[in-house]
Order: C-alpha cells, then structure tokens, then sequence
C-alpha cells in the first residue's frame, strides 16, 4: 500500500522514527538539513510540518505580518525553470519570518554563458548562504546539490521528480477542511506522467493512510503508479464517485508537443472537470488546482470558481507551509551537524 | 523535591493578584490580559475569572506563543526546539492596558520576546506584568509587577509549575539539577 520508493531510500530511517516517535515526546524538528522529496519524509515528520504551519498561518493574518525567527539567516531562490507562484510564495514565507533573500533565476545569471549546476551552486555558497531553495528541469537536482552543499536545500521543484511544498500545501489545505487525512477518498485527475506535483501528493496521501485514485488518459498514465500507492481508473465517473476531494492537475501544454491525445476540446470532453462530473462526488466535496489553471481543458470555469473550491485557499495556504519548512530547517540543521 | 505551593495556597494566591490588580487599575475597563503559552494561559483565564468575582468585570484574555521570537533558537540549546503554536488574540490591543501573564520569571528572556512579539500586534497603552514565581537570577532589566511569590533559588535548581488544565494538579514544585534549563 504504501509507497515502495519511499519504503527504499528511508524506511531504515522512518521505522526507527515511527516507534520511537509514537510513545516518546513529539517530534519537534526534521531530520536532515534539506527537504528533498515526500518520499524521504516520515509520517511523524509530516505531522510536524502541517502542525507548524497551523501556527505560520496565523502570522499572516497580523497587522504586522512578520516574526524575527530567521533574523540573519540567508536564503537564496535559485530557480533554472519559471515559476510565479512557488518564487514568489517561498520569498514571501522568508520575509515573513525576516530572513535575507535572494532571488537568482537562470535566464539572468552565469548559467546562460555555460556554468555548470555544482559551480553555480558552489559559487554561491561561497557566499554562506543558510538555505537554498531550488528549482530546477532535471530530477534529482537537489539531491545531487544537497551532496555537494552544507547548506540546506529545499526542493521546489525538479523536473518531473517531486515537489515537496506543493503536496505539504496540499494536505495542509485538505486536513484543514476535512481535520483528517487518513480514509480520505481523493481523486487526482489530469497529466499524471509530467507531474512532480501528482508524485509528491501520492506518496503523501498514501503515507498518510488516504485512499487515493488516479485518472488520465493511458498515454498519460504514469507506469509505475501503482508502486506509489494508487489506484489508476481511466473514467472521470469512476475516479470522482464518492471522493471527498478533486484534485485537478495541470495539463502541461508545453509538453504536449507527443501527441498524448487528439485535441485539447476533446481532452476536455472526456476528462475535463464539469458540474455534472463533480457531483458524483460526496456532497461536501473540495475541487483543488495547484495552478497555473488551463479553464476549459482540464477544468470548467463553473468548477474552478465555484463556492467548494479552494484553490486560491491552496495558495494562501503554500506560505504557511513553506515558513513552517524552513523555519523548522533553520532551526534544525545545526542540530544534526553538531549532535 | 520541596513543594513551593499547593493548589490551595495557588488558588489564594491568584486571588490576591486579582485584587492587587483591581488596586492598583482603578477601572477594568480597557484592560486584557495575555497569556503566554503554556502555562501563562490558564492562569490568565484563572485570574479573570477571579476578577469578574470580585469586580464584576469580563476581561477579555488572549494567548501568547513566543517561539518564533526566542534569542536562542539558532544557538542549538541543549534542549528540543520547541513546538510552534498558534497566538490567538482575538481582540485589538492598541490603546489597552495589557496585563502579560507567565508562571515563572527566571532570565527575563521570555519576557523580552512576549513584549516584541505583543508589540507586532499593536501598540498598548501599557504592559504589566503577572507571574506567578519569580526565581532571580534575571539577565535583562525586567521586572514583574504582581509576583505570586519570591523564591531565591541557585541556578541548578529548576522550578515545576503544574497546572491542573495542562497537568491535572495545581503545584509549584522545587527541583536539584531540573531537566529543565
């Protein structure tokens, strides 16, 4: 059931965890320096997260709304792929709790005159940064960068491997409406082969006990989706029956240039998100989007705007989530190098 | 291990605050009092209750969760790095009289971050301060103006404050070599 990849690069790690981490004193800190993926993230650790960002959230609701908890800290945005929502949500969590930023996207920087990933990363080290958030188009970026950094690297993003904050935002989101995760029926529509985001919120959502279905068009499946702890329908009905959240994910018109289906129309015949399709679902049912939205292909405009969807929620939601992470980082990186 | 205070002795305790306060106020009316998460939360609600026995006033009374504006968070204390939890003041603290509320006054530190981070959310008109012991040894120019009861104490001591809603009995205990630092 639960996810095979995560079970081998951390199940050593995350079992000890668990049976130490259920009868002992709650967890108060991370593991490791960096967040790289879903998959090497504890039950116990993911608790964590969401639970700290409780508290975040409220600072954004504050007249003045930053804490001093990363006073001094340095962290540098480091982003080879564009990206509007998760930059600037990640620079808005640094800020809101005071630390120093960065932004360094790659259409500006050294890399355009041929610098390799390792010494774009470790000329920017040089500089002391803390944390380094990075995006970037090739899985395992950050796990390559985390070998070679002491800086902490959170992942925000790479290629079509994981996006961590996305799926923490996203069960955030989900645990708020519903005060649960375990036994939830959730059904993530859309092109799952392309997405980190669909990746990183199976392995969660399976982690963390939920029923999870999959719908796309076979030549968007992802293969090994099963190994991570889904269920794969190709019938919007069938995904959507009885689902306590709708997930919609993004079809990625810039990678659509396979010929994965007909046309876009006809995709949004078949799979796209519509009134009808959503009430199959349970009456208090939540529609989700990590965004950017393409209206009219994988989700109508009636769904998108309606009262039960909670996608601009999502986003509000991704900076509190995204402070809990670094600060619970911040905090314990030094921990571990000195412990 | 050396009980400072029972439950009785706590209650009476509070209950002289409460009329220090009345005392010293002269009018309730723009007061509220904040409590510093943990234990300086139920003692705020036990302290209005108490006033709206004696002085027939209904203070409103928030929470305080100083962590995220700790001095020594970055500097790897012995300890685990605490829990983040919610602030909730659910009222405007500009123009108030604020009575802060903790359980123990030690290095003063705590302090420091309740007035910083009480201090995000408005200006007061005032802050005094309620703690139920103070122990000395303090690190910054703070000072309480309700004190529950002075006890001198050397730093390898520690001092247990239990409370019945987060520990379920009212104690106040004295302790060698505490865990906690």
């Amino acid at each position: 059931m639960s996810a095979e990849r995560s079970a081998t690069r951390s199940d050593a790690l995350s079992g000890a965890q668990a049976a130490s981490g259920q009868a002992d004193p709650p967890l108060t800190r991370l593991r490791g320096k960096d967040l790289l993926g879903i998959a090497e993230l504890s039950p116990a650790e993911i608790r964590l997260v969401l639970d700290t960002a409780e508290a975040m959230k409220e600072v954004s609701g504050r007249p003045i709304k930053k804490v001093p908890a990363l006073r001094g800290k340095t962290v540098i945005n480091l982003f080879f792929e564009p990206s509007t929502r998760t930059r600037t949500s990640f620079e808005v969590a640094e800020k809101r709790l005071s630390a120093d930023t960065l932004n360094i996207a790659a259409s500006t920087s050294s890399v355009v005159k041929g610098e390799t990933l390792s010494d774009t990363a470790l000329n920017l080290e040089a500089m002391s940064p803390d944390i380094m958030v990075v995006r970037h188009a090739s899985s395992g970026a950050c796990h390559f960068l985390s070998r070679i950094c002491r800086a902490g690297i959170v992942n925000a993003g790479d290629g079509m491997h994981e996006h961590p904050t996305q799926a923490l935002l996203d069960a955030f989101t989900i645990r708020r409406h519903k005060k649960r995760l375990e036994g939830l029926k959730i059904a993530l529509v859309g092109d799952l082969l392309h997405s980190r985001v669909l990746r990183s919120n199976v392995i969660l959502l399976s982690k963390m006990g939920a029923e999870v279905l999959v719908c796309a068009p076979p030549t968007l499946m992802l293969p090994e989706i099963t190994r991570l702890g889904a269920r794969p329908t190709t019938s919007v009905d069938e995904a959507v029956e009885g689902a306590d959240v709708i997930m919609m994910l993004r079809i990625q018109l810039e990678r659509m240039q396979g010929g994965y289906f007909p046309s876009l129309r006809e995709y949004f015949t078949v799979f796209g998100m519509t009134p009808e399709r959503v009430r199959r679902a349970k009456s208090d049912v939540i529609i989700m989007h990590p965004g950017p939205m393409n209206r009219g292909v994988e989700i109508a405009t009636e769904v998108a705007d309606a009262p039960n969807s909670v996608i601009l929620e999502q986003v509000a939601n991704g900076v509190a989530v995204r402070m809990a992470v670094l600060y619970l980082l911040a905090g314990g990186g030094e921990h571990e190098t000195s412990a | 291990m050396p009980v400072l205070m029972d439950a009785d002795r706590m209650a009476r305790t509070l209950t002289r605050i409460a009329h220090e306060i009345v005392e010293r106020n002269r009018g309730l009316a723009d007061l509220a009092l904040v409590g510093i998460r943990t234990r300086g939360v139920p003692l705020a609600t036990r302290l209005a209750a108490n006033l709206r026995q004696i002085a027939g006033a209904e203070l409103p009374v928030g929470a305080l969760d100083i962590t995220l504006y700790r001095d020594d968070l970055m500097r790897n204390t012995v300890g685990p790095q605490p829990l983040v939890r919610s602030t909730e003041i659910p009222f405007s603290i500009d123009d108030r009289r604020i009575l802060l509320v903790d359980d123990v006054l030690y290095t003063g530190r705590t302090i420091r971050a309740a007035l910083d981070a009480l201090i995000d959310f408005g200006r007061p008109k005032t802050i005094q301060l309620i703690v139920l012991v103070d122990r000395g040894h303090r690190e910054l120019p703070i000072k309480a103006d309700y004190v529950g009861k002075n006890v001198p104490t050397s730093s390898l001591e520690s001092i247990s404050v239990r409370l019945q809603e987060t520990d379920g009995q009212d104690l106040v205990l004295i302790e060698k070599d505490g865990e906690q630092p």
